[in-house]
C-alpha cells in the first residue's frame, strides 16, 4: 500500500490539500481516534491521520461500522473523527441520526466529502441536507486553511454544545491545495465512559427527552451561528450582495471584486438574523452555491428575494466560467479571450483498467459468454466501458449480488444459467456479504464473482480485512473469503486465477450449470501493488501474422493499440507490463509470450495462492522464491505507473 | 495583481501529480500565495488528467478560466489539444512529444489526429515540443519524464528561483532517486 507523505510537524506553513488540512487540524485538536471506509474524495484524511502516532486511525469494514465505532470512542471520552464520501453517509445514516440525540462526551467531528460533478461517484447528492434533517451543526470550508481551522473548531464546538459536528467538503476542497499556517497539538481532557442510561440508551422513554434537548440545543447553536467567525460580512459597494459558501465563495470573489459578501461557513442552524441584516444593506442579492439551493431556500423563507438557482445550474460542479455565463448581466468585465479551439475532433480518453490488471481476463470472458452481469463499485466498474461492455447494472456498494437476486426472481428460467454478479473483495466485505446471505436464504441461483485483488484499489490502495494488514501497516487476522462464503451457505465456492483463461472459463461454465447460488473467487493482487512482483511474460509481436481479428483489442489494454496506418495491432512497449494475457487470446499466433504455455494453469494457481496480500503478507520464504523468479525473467522494459 | 496560471495535463500514470506538487511548493517558498487543483480517483486510471496551479499575491479560486492559462505543460500530444482551449492569446505551450492511444482510438471510435504539432502552430500561442521521454530514457528511467518537463518549465519561470526548485526536489524525492531526478531537471532546463 502507498504511505502518504507525513505532514511536517515543524514547518509553520505548507501547501496542503483540504484532506491533509483536515487531518492536520484533527491532530492539533487532540483527536485520538479515527475511522473510515475509503471513498473518493475523502480517503486521504484517514491516510494522513494514520501517520500521526498519537492518533489511533483505522479502516472500517464500511461507513456504518466506522460511524458506530467513533461514536463509541466519543462516548468513552476520546476526541474522534469519522470521514466518508457523500454516499458513505447514506450507509452510516442510521447511527448518524441517533448520535445527534445522545450527544457526545469527547468531541466528535463527522466529515462528509461531497462530489459535485460526480468525478468518482454515482450521484451528486447534497449532504448539507443531512445536517438539517438530523439537526446537527454544519461547517463548510472554502479553502485548505479553513478546512484546517474548522476541524479544530468542530471539536471545540462539539464539546461545548454536546453535539456531533458535520464538516462538509466537496471534491474541489478535499483535493485542491493551498497554503496552511499550522500550530501545535493540544491534548484533550482525560475522560472516560460515564454510565448514563438517560443519555446513551435511546429507548423511546429516553429519546423523547433527548429530542426536546436537541431542539433547545439548536436554538443555542443559532445564536452562535449569527455571531461566529465563520459567517462574516465583507463590505463592498452594496449594489450587489453575494451570499456564498464553500468553493463557490472563492470563484465568486474573483468574478465580483466590488460586491458585498456574506461569506457563510456555518450554515446549520442557519444564521437568520445575520442574513436579514446583510439583506438590508445591499440592493440585489445573489446566492451562489453548488448543487441544491440549500442556502437559497432558507434565504427565501425569510421573505428575502434573491437570484440563485433560477440562473445557476443545479447539476454539476460550478467554476468561474459557468458562473460568469449564468450571471453575465451582473458582471461588467468581459469574458477572457480564448484561443480558437483546434479544429479537429479530440477523441475522449476515459479511464481504463491498468496494464496487468487482474480484472481484465474476467471481463473478457463475461463478454465472450454474453452473460447478464450486475456490477458493483470499484475499479472493476470500468468493465462497463467499451470494449468490455460486460457490466449491465451499477447501483451502489454491495448492490451487485442483491440486484442479481432480484433479476433472477423476476426473470426466473429466462435468465437462469446466464446471470452473474461481480464484486471486489473489499466491497464484498463492505456490504456484499449480507446480499450473499440473502441470496442463499431466498434460494437465488446466480453466480457471484468475488474479485480478490488483495486491496481496495480504486481509492488508492487501502488495506482491508482480506489483506490482513491494518491502516497503520500492522499485520492482523486475515479473513478467509472461501470460509466466509461457505458459512453463508454457498456450497459451490471455487478459486480461480484470472490469468488462466481456460481454467476460469471452465469454472464459470461449471458454476452456471448448477441450480444453486455459486461463488468464484478470482485471486490475483492488483498489479500496481509495490510489493507484488509477478512472473513476467515478455511479449513478441509478429505483425506479419496479425489478421486484425480484434481479439486482443477486446481486452481493453492501454498497451495494445491499433495502427492507424494498417489497422494491425501495435504493442506500446512503454505501457506494456508483460502480463502475457494478450498472447493467450491471440488466435493467429501473432502475439506470443515466452513463458506462456497452454496447460500452465496448475502452476499459476499454485502461485496465486501464495499471493493473497501485498508482499508484507507473503511469508518470507515464498517471497524470496518469487523475487528469484522475478529476477530471472524480468526484462529491461519498465512499466509506466 | 499579477497572477500566473499554469495547467499541467497528461494521461493518468505519467506523473503529473508529483510535478504539480513540486511546482506549488516552489511557488509558496518563493513567497507567493498558491492554489492547486486536480481530481483524483477514477480519472487516474489511464484517463485524461489535468492540474491547475495558480500563484500570485492573493489567489481565491483554485481553477484557471478558459482563456487565462499562461503556460500549458503537456505530457502527451493529444492532451495538449484537449486542454489548449484554456490558453490565453500568446500563451506558452511546452509539450512532451509522446503519444498514448486512448482506448476510444484502439476501439475504432475515434481518430488520433496525426498533425497535432502543425495544428498547434496555427494557434496564437508559442509552442515548444520536446522529446522529454527520450531524454528520460537516455538517463535510464522513463519515469523521470515529469522532472525533465519540470526543468523545461522552470527555465521559463524566472519568478521562481532555481535554488528553490532544487530545494523542493531534494525534500520531495527519495534519496536513492534524487541524483537521477536532478539530472532529469538539468536535462529539461537544457532543452529550452
Amino acid at each position: 500500500m502507498q504511505k502518504k507523505k507525513k505532514i511536517s510537524t515543524s514547518s509553520a506553513r505548507a501547501v496542503l490539500s483540504g484532506n491533509a488540512a483536515i487531518a492536520r487540524g484533527a491532530w492539533e485538536a487532540g483527536v485520538r481516534f479515527a475511522s473510515a471506509y475509503p471513498g473518493t474524495p475523502s480517503t486521504e484524511i484517514l491516510e494522513y491521520l494514520g501517520t500521526y502516532p498519537e492518533v489511533d486511525a483505522q479502516w472500517a469494514v464500511n461507513e456504518k461500522t466506522a460511524m458506530e465505532t467513533v461514536i463509541g470512542a466519543a462516548y468513552a471520552g476520546a476526541r474522534s473523527l469519522v470521514a466518508q464520501k457523500h454516499v458513505g453517509l447514506n450507509v452510516a445514516a442510521d447511527p448518524f441520526f441517533t448520535v445527534a440525540y445522545t450527544g457526545i462526551n469527547g468531541g466528535l467531528v463527522i466529515i462528509t466529502a461531497d462530489d459535485p460533478g460526480m468525478h468518482s461517484s454515482q450521484n451528486e447528492q447534497d449532504n448539507r441536507f443531512y445536517a438539517r434533517m438530523a439537526k446537527v451543526p454544519l461547517l463548510e470550508p472554502s479553502t485548505s486553511q479553513e478546512a484546517y481551522e474548522m476541524t479544530i473548531a468542530a471539536i471545540e464546538l462539539s464539546e461545548k454544545f454536546d453535539a456531533p459536528v458535520l464538516l462538509r467538503t466537496t471534491t474541489r476542497i478535499s483535493h485542491s491545495e493551498g497554503i496552511v499556517s499550522m500550530g501545535e497539538r493540544r491534548e484533550g481532557p482525560a475522560r472516560e465512559f460515564i454510565r448514563n442510561l438517560a443519555k446513551y440508551c435511546v429507548l423511546p422513554h429516553n429519546a423523547r427527552k433527548l429530542h426536546v434537548k436537541l431542539e433547545e440545543r439548536m436554538k443555542e447553536l443559532e445564536v452562535y451561528s449569527n455571531d461566529c467567525p465563520w459567517n462574516r460580512i465583507e463590505k463592498g459597494d452594496g449594489k450587489i450582495g453575494i451570499i456564498a459558501s464553500g468553493i463557490s465563495y472563492t470563484h465568486s470573489r474573483e468574478l465580483f471584486p466590488k460586491a458585498s459578501f456574506l461569506k457563510l461557513g456555518f450554515t446549520n442552524p442557519f444564521p437568520r438574523d445575520l442574513v436579514k441584516r446583510f439583506a438590508a444593506s445591499v440592493k440585489n442579492i445573489i446566492v451562489i452555491e453548488e448543487n441544491d439551493p440549500f442556502i437559497e431556500e432558507q434565504v427565501r423563507a425569510l421573505g428575502i428575494d434573491c437570484i440563485g438557482k433560477d440562473r445557476i445550474p443545479v447539476c454539476g460542479e460550478l467554476d468561474p466560467d459557468i458562473l460568469h455565463e449564468s450571471l453575465r448581466e451582473f458582471i461588467p468585465q468581459a469574458f477572457p479571450t480564448r484561443v480558437a479551439a483546434v479544429d479537429v475532433p479530440v477523441p475522449l480518453r476515459p479511464p481504463v483498467l491498468c496494464p496487468g490488471c487482474p480484472h481484465r481476463g474476467v471481463f473478457f470472458l463475461l463478454r465472450k459468454l454474453d452473460l447478464l452481469v450486475t456490477g458493483d463499485i470499484g475499479c472493476y466498474t470500468l468493465g462497463a466501458f467499451p470494449p468490455h461492455n460486460a457490466i449491465h447494472t451499477t447501483v451502489c456498494m454491495g448492490a451487485s449480488i442483491t440486484n442479481a437476486l432480484g433479476i433472477g426472481k423476476a426473470m426466473k428460467e429466462k435468465i437462469h444459467g446466464r446471470l452473474a454478479a461481480v464484486i471486489g473483495e473489499s466491497t464484498f466485505l463492505h456490504s456484499g456479504i449480507t446480499g450473499l446471505i440473502d441470496t442463499v436464504y431466498n434460494q437465488g441461483r446466480h453466480l457471484t464473482f468475488v474479485l480478490d485483488n488483495s486491496i481496495t484499489a480504486m481509492t488508492g490502495h487501502q488495506p482491508n480485512p482480506a489483506t490482513g494488514i491494518t491502516l497503520k501497516g500492522k499485520p492482523t487476522k486475515k479473513i478467509d473469503l472461501t470460509a466466509l462464503c461457505r458459512a453463508a451457505g454457498v456450497d459451490h465456492v471455487v478459486d480461480a486465477d484470472p490469468f488462466d483463461l481456460q481454467g476460469l472459463e471452465a469454472a464459470i461454465k461449471g458454476a452456471l450449470a448448477k441450480a444453486e447460488p455459486t461463488v468464484i473467487i478470482t485471486r490475483r493482487p492488483c498489479y500496481l501493488l509495490k510489493d507484488y512482483k509477478p512472473e513476467k511474460s515478455p511479449i513478441q509481436l509478429d505483425r506479419a501474422k496479425c489478421v486484425k481479428c480484434g481479439q486482443c483489442w477486446k481486452l481493453g489494454c492501454p498497451a495494445i493499440e491499433r495502427s492507424q496506418a494498417d489497422g494491425k495491432t501495435v504493442i506500446n512497449a512503454t505501457l506494456c507490463v508483460e502480463c502475457g494475457l494478450c498472447a493467450k487470446v491471440c488466435r493467429p499466433g501473432a502475439i506470443t509470450s515466452i513463458s506462456v504455455k497452454s496447460g500452465d494453469a496448475g502452476s499459476l494457481n499454485a502461485e496465486a495462492n501464495t499471493m493473497k496480500g501485498p508482499g508484507k503478507n507473503i511469508n518470507s520464504e515464498k517471497q524470496a522464491q518469487l523475487k528469484k523468479t522475478d529476477h530471472n525473467t524480468n526484462s529491461k522494459k519498465e512499466p509506466t505507473k | 495583481m499579477t497572477m500566473t496560471n499554469i495547467l499541467l495535463c497528461g494521461v493518468g500514470g505519467q506523473g503529473t501529480l508529483l510535478a504539480s506538487n513540486i511546482l506549488a511548493e516552489t511557488a509558496m517558498l518563493a513567497g507567493f500565495d498558491v492554489k492547486k487543483s486536480e481530481v483524483h480517483g477514477m480519472a487516474q486510471r489511464g484517463g485524461s488528467v489535468v492540474s491547475h496551479v495558480r500563484f500570485g499575491s492573493v489567489v481565491h479560486s483554485p481553477l484557471i478560466r478558459k482563456g487565462e492559462c499562461d503556460l500549458l505543460l503537456s505530457f502527451e500530444e493529444l492532451e495538449t489539444l484537449r486542454w489548449s482551449v484554456f490558453l490565453r492569446p500568446n500563451g506558452l505551450v511546452l509539450m512532451n512529444a509522446q503519444r498514448i492511444m486512448p482506448m476510444t482510438v484502439s476501439g475504432g471510435e475515434g481518430i488520433y489526429p496525426d498533425t497535432i504539432s502543425e495544428r498547434l502552430t496555427k494557434l496564437p500561442a508559442r509552442v515548444h515540443a520536446v522529446d522529454a521521454l527520450g531524454k528520460a530514457r537516455e538517463l535510464g528511467n522513463s519515469k523521470c519524464v515529469n522532472v525533465v518537463l519540470l526543468g523545461l518549465m522552470a527555465k521559463q519561470l524566472p519568478v521562481l528561483p532555481r535554488t528553490i526548485w532544487e530545494e523542493v526536489l531534494e525534500s520531495r524525492i527519495p534519496a536513492k532517486l534524487l541524483e537521477l531526478n536532478k539530472k532529469a531537471f538539468e536535462a529539461g532546463w537544457g532543452l529550452a
